[in-house]
């Protein structure tokens, strides 16, 4: 430290040192953005071409006045129900998916692992699970929907189905990170007095971390209302796949209608889960 | 810059509407490159007394005038430029803990900079030879590359006062320069700071913590309780005056006290500023 | 730490009354949805699946499209880096005029941008991007546009709060020299703020990188237009391939962002 401090004392550069290397990664930053300019055919001039200024034209201008007949208005109404009931729905069965599917997964509950270190097999069951867990959450929900709409049709149950496997996925991950960063204590007590792993999970483990794990749930279940309104574009019921069939048809007003709701739902969810979760903290 | 006050009130931005004002009617004429010492135990009133001269502070009342004019009659613009000319170094440096000490330096001249070249500071800073020439004077010239977050308190003390020698200010109003400097430190940085404002006919006016100090300026102002109490050459700033204006805060007068223990004393209606 | 003792416990009615709620809104939406649990159950779906399932068993292969693989992987990379720059700058642009730079700062247009970002932000990407495909035709462009606006809206709303959160003494120091708001900005709160801004930015890119992998569903371009394109037709070896692009390239970002967490904490 105090050689270091003499030889700077010595000869405090008069030029930024700092200067070599910003200009570096100007450059490389340059070679980077290059390609993915290429790559994304970045053409930002072609939103102003006469021919895309002119569709988007009619499209915006067909906006206003949005439709407000009162038809149309409960098909969005309904179809706005249908988009909380499969986010609701979907959740339900990801929870159905999620909960047991954490049980096996936490090492916390293992009762091999209280003297020292796990089994063989239960460590692989655990891993097992755990591996389950992330393939569920790591396939878009998307991409799911995308199938079951080839094996039962177009319709609700897709979307439902889609947002259990991702979402079961999800929360069986994230309770298990929430479980395993607990404290031990509590548990372990119980389990090396004799008592079930289930009892010992509702006993200990559950009341310590009940409030973040109920929150966790509450943020996703928003963050379901959000995605079931998307899902209807591959044809999963909703919002989604109404807003779609009026984009193929260019009825401007009535996109504007579903956007102005769509955002109202968002809106909506956004403010009853951040309610709900500092009701719960 | 001449000051020239007349029963200058000022209250702080988050104290109540009805609350005795942290700085009582003031009276205070100071002429161009005069140097002055404001003492006083701790809540008297000496920072908001800074922040009022410094226009960071719109008075309650009476009146202010730097140079002759009074800064709250301004056009918004008017007012920037003059605010421009003044310097005010807060008590705690106020120094981003990640950005480079040349960059935090130079900062000082900003207001003198078009937005392109700050901007153009940024990526290569100009004017490298004048923030190390300020820091050589305080002692600091090593660290002009080193970021602020990877110096001393005092160190980032002393990047603090740096600033006011590298921006264009004809009025300095430093708030307690010394708080968390060792005594050595403390006479190199207020000899520099006396020295250069002289040099440069800058008009100074500091806080200060430690009485002893204080007698190195020819002016010193004694402040208790948001009022000026004295305004006297310093010959005739005698111990018996030094006692009245610490009565009952005598740990304050001897040893430079620990901020935290301060600030706990000070009462609430003399909120200190920040 | 002993919680209960602490605090008062909820009262048995309100939470009574919140799983009531709960559970009546589940099954509501059960019922009113019409599940067709039977084609779902039926020996024939499950046929198709197991068909379905069979297929994905034997990815194709083949250079040619092994190679328009890669380039759809990259595609799907750089449309999400490049959204997510744009959406740096966009947000922090409508981010200055959406925060009150000071207690008691005017703040003209912060309820006006606030609603800007909020709009932007309560729309999906994939909505986005089947609005742009009108103005941007099909493609990455449209796609890359549709995650800017979205993460525009997302991290604007960041950026704002950090800005408005930032220790406001550097700030002062410079205001009281009568320095403009946007050189305050650069010198005092910036840097300030700067490690924040990176840690959302980065959180949002790995986000982006999901959702850029599906936006190619209406037309966005990435992995997602191959996909829906082989899916389309049934191409059941293709699919199968950009399926497990897919997987990977999720698992890549988890262990990327894995890493970089565990590198910057240290």
């Amino acid at each position: 430290m105090s050689a270091n401090v003499s030889v700077a004392m010595a000869a405090p550069a008069s030029r930024d040192p700092a200067w070599t290397g910003r200009v570096f990664w100007m450059f490389a930053a340059l070679v980077l953005l290059a390609p993915a300019l290429a790559l994304t055919e970045f053409k930002p001039w072609i939103l102003f071409s006469a021919q895309s200024l002119q569709s988007t034209r009619n499209f915006v201008a067909d906006f206003f006045p949005p439709k407000i007949e009162a038809e149309f208005l409960l098909l969005v109404g309904r179809e706005c129900w249908r988009t909380v009931a499969i986010a609701t729905a979907g959740m339900a069965l990801a929870l159905l998916i999620a909960i047991p599917l954490t049980l096996l997964s936490t090492s916390v509950l293992s009762i091999s692992a209280l003297p020292g270190r796990m089994h063989a097999l239960p460590f692989l069951l655990r891993q097992a699970t755990r591996w389950l867990l992330i393939l569920l959450r790591s396939i878009p929900e998307l991409v799911w929907a995308l199938v079951f709409v080839r094996v039962v049709g177009l319709g609700p149950t897709a979307g439902v189905l889609a947002i259990a496997l991702t979402y079961g996925g999800m929360l069986g991950k994230v309770y298990g990170e929430i479980l395993e960063s607990d404290e031990r204590q509590a548990t372990h007590a119980l389990l090396r007095n004799g008592a079930g792993r289930l009892q010992s999970f509702f006993y200990a483990l559950l009341p310590q971390s009940a409030s973040e794990l109920t929150s966790y749930t509450v943020y996703r279940w928003e963050c379901a209302i959000r995605s079931s309104a998307v899902l209807g574009f591959v044809g999963a019921g909703g919002l989604g796949q109404q807003m779609d069939n009026s984009m193929k048809m260019f009825q401007g007003s009535e996109v504007a209608t579903m956007l102005i709701v769509f955002m109202m739902l968002v809106g909506v969810a956004d403010y009853a889960s951040a309610w709900l979760r500092r009701k719960i903290a | 810059m001449r000051i020239a006050a007349q029963g200058l009130t000022a209250r702080h931005p988050a104290a109540k509407a009805g609350s005795a004002p942290a700085l009582k009617p003031a009276g205070l004429a100071v002429a161009p490159g005069e140097q002055l010492a404001v003492v006083g135990p701790s809540g008297a009133g000496k920072t908001t007394l800074l922040h009022a001269l410094a226009c960071a502070l719109q008075p309650a009342a009476g009146r202010l005038e730097l140079d002759g004019i009074d800064p709250w009659t301004l056009p918004v613009a008017r007012l920037q430029k003059l605010r421009g000319r003044l310097f005010l170094a807060p008590q705690a440096p106020p120094l981003p803990p990640r950005q480079r000490v040349i960059t935090a330096v130079l900062a000082a001249r900003l207001p003198q900079q078009s937005l392109a070249a700050s901007l153009r500071s940024l990526l290569y800073p100009t004017g490298i030879a004048a923030a190390q020439a300020a820091l050589a004077q305080f002692d600091l010239a090593d660290k002009l590359w080193e970021r602020v977050d990877r110096l001393s308190g005092g160190e980032r003390q002393r990047v603090g006062l740096a600033r006011a020698i590298v921006s264009a200010a004809t009025l300095w109003l430093v708030d307690e320069p010394l708080s968390s400097l060792d005594p050595s430190r403390a006479a190199l940085a207020i000899d520099t700071l006396t020295r250069v404002a002289r040099e440069r006919g800058v008009t100074l006016v500091t806080t200060l913590h430690q009485v002893d100090v204080a007698a190195r300026f020819a002016r010193v102002i004694g402040m208790r309780d948001g009022e000026i109490r004295f305004d006297l050459p310093a010959a005739e700033v005698t111990r018996v005056r030094l006692a009245a204006l610490y009565e009952q805060r005598e740990h304050e007068l001897g040893a430079p006290a620990p901020e935290g223990a301060a600030a706990g004393a000070a009462p609430p209606a003399a909120m200190r500023g920040r | 730490m002993n919680a209960p003792a602490s605090k008062a416990p909820p009262s048995r009615c309100a939470l009574c009354w919140f799983l009531a709620g709960l559970a009546a809104l589940t099954a509501a939406s059960f019922w009113t949805l019409d599940l067709q649990w039977a084609k779902f159950l039926s020996l024939e779906a499950a046929r198709k699946m197991g068909r379905f399932l069979g297929e994905l068993l034997s990815p194709s292969s083949e250079a040619v499209f092994l190679r328009r693989l890669t380039l759809a992987s990259l595609e799907t990379i750089a449309m999400s880096a490049l959204g997510t720059l744009l959406a740096v700058f966009g947000g922090l642009a409508l981010a200055l005029p959406a925060s009150r730079s000071h207690a008691g700062g005017p703040a003209r247009w912060r309820a006006l941008t606030r609603l800007v970002l909020n709009g932007l932000r309560s729309i999906p990407e994939l909505v986005w991007a089947a609005l742009l495909i009108i103005a941007a035709g099909l493609g990455p462009f449209a796609g890359t546009l549709a995650l800017a606006l979205h993460t525009t809206g997302v991290l604007g709303r960041l950026f704002a709060e950090a800005i408005e959160n930032a220790p406001p003494g550097p700030a002062f120091a410079l205001r009281v020299q009568g320095v403009a708001s946007g050189r305050i900005f650069l010198y005092a709160t910036l840097p300030q703020i700067l490690p924040q801004l990176l840690s959302y930015t980065l959180y949002r890119w790995e986000n982006n990188i999901r959702a850029a992998a599906v936006l190619g569903v209406v037309g966005g371009g990435g992995l997602g237009q191959m996909l829906s394109f082989h899916m389309g037709l049934f191409h059941m070896r293709e699919t199968s391939s950009i399926l497990i692009a897919m997987i990977l390239l999720v698992a890549m970002v988890d262990i990327a962002s894995y890493l970089s967490r565990r590198l910057l904490q240290r």
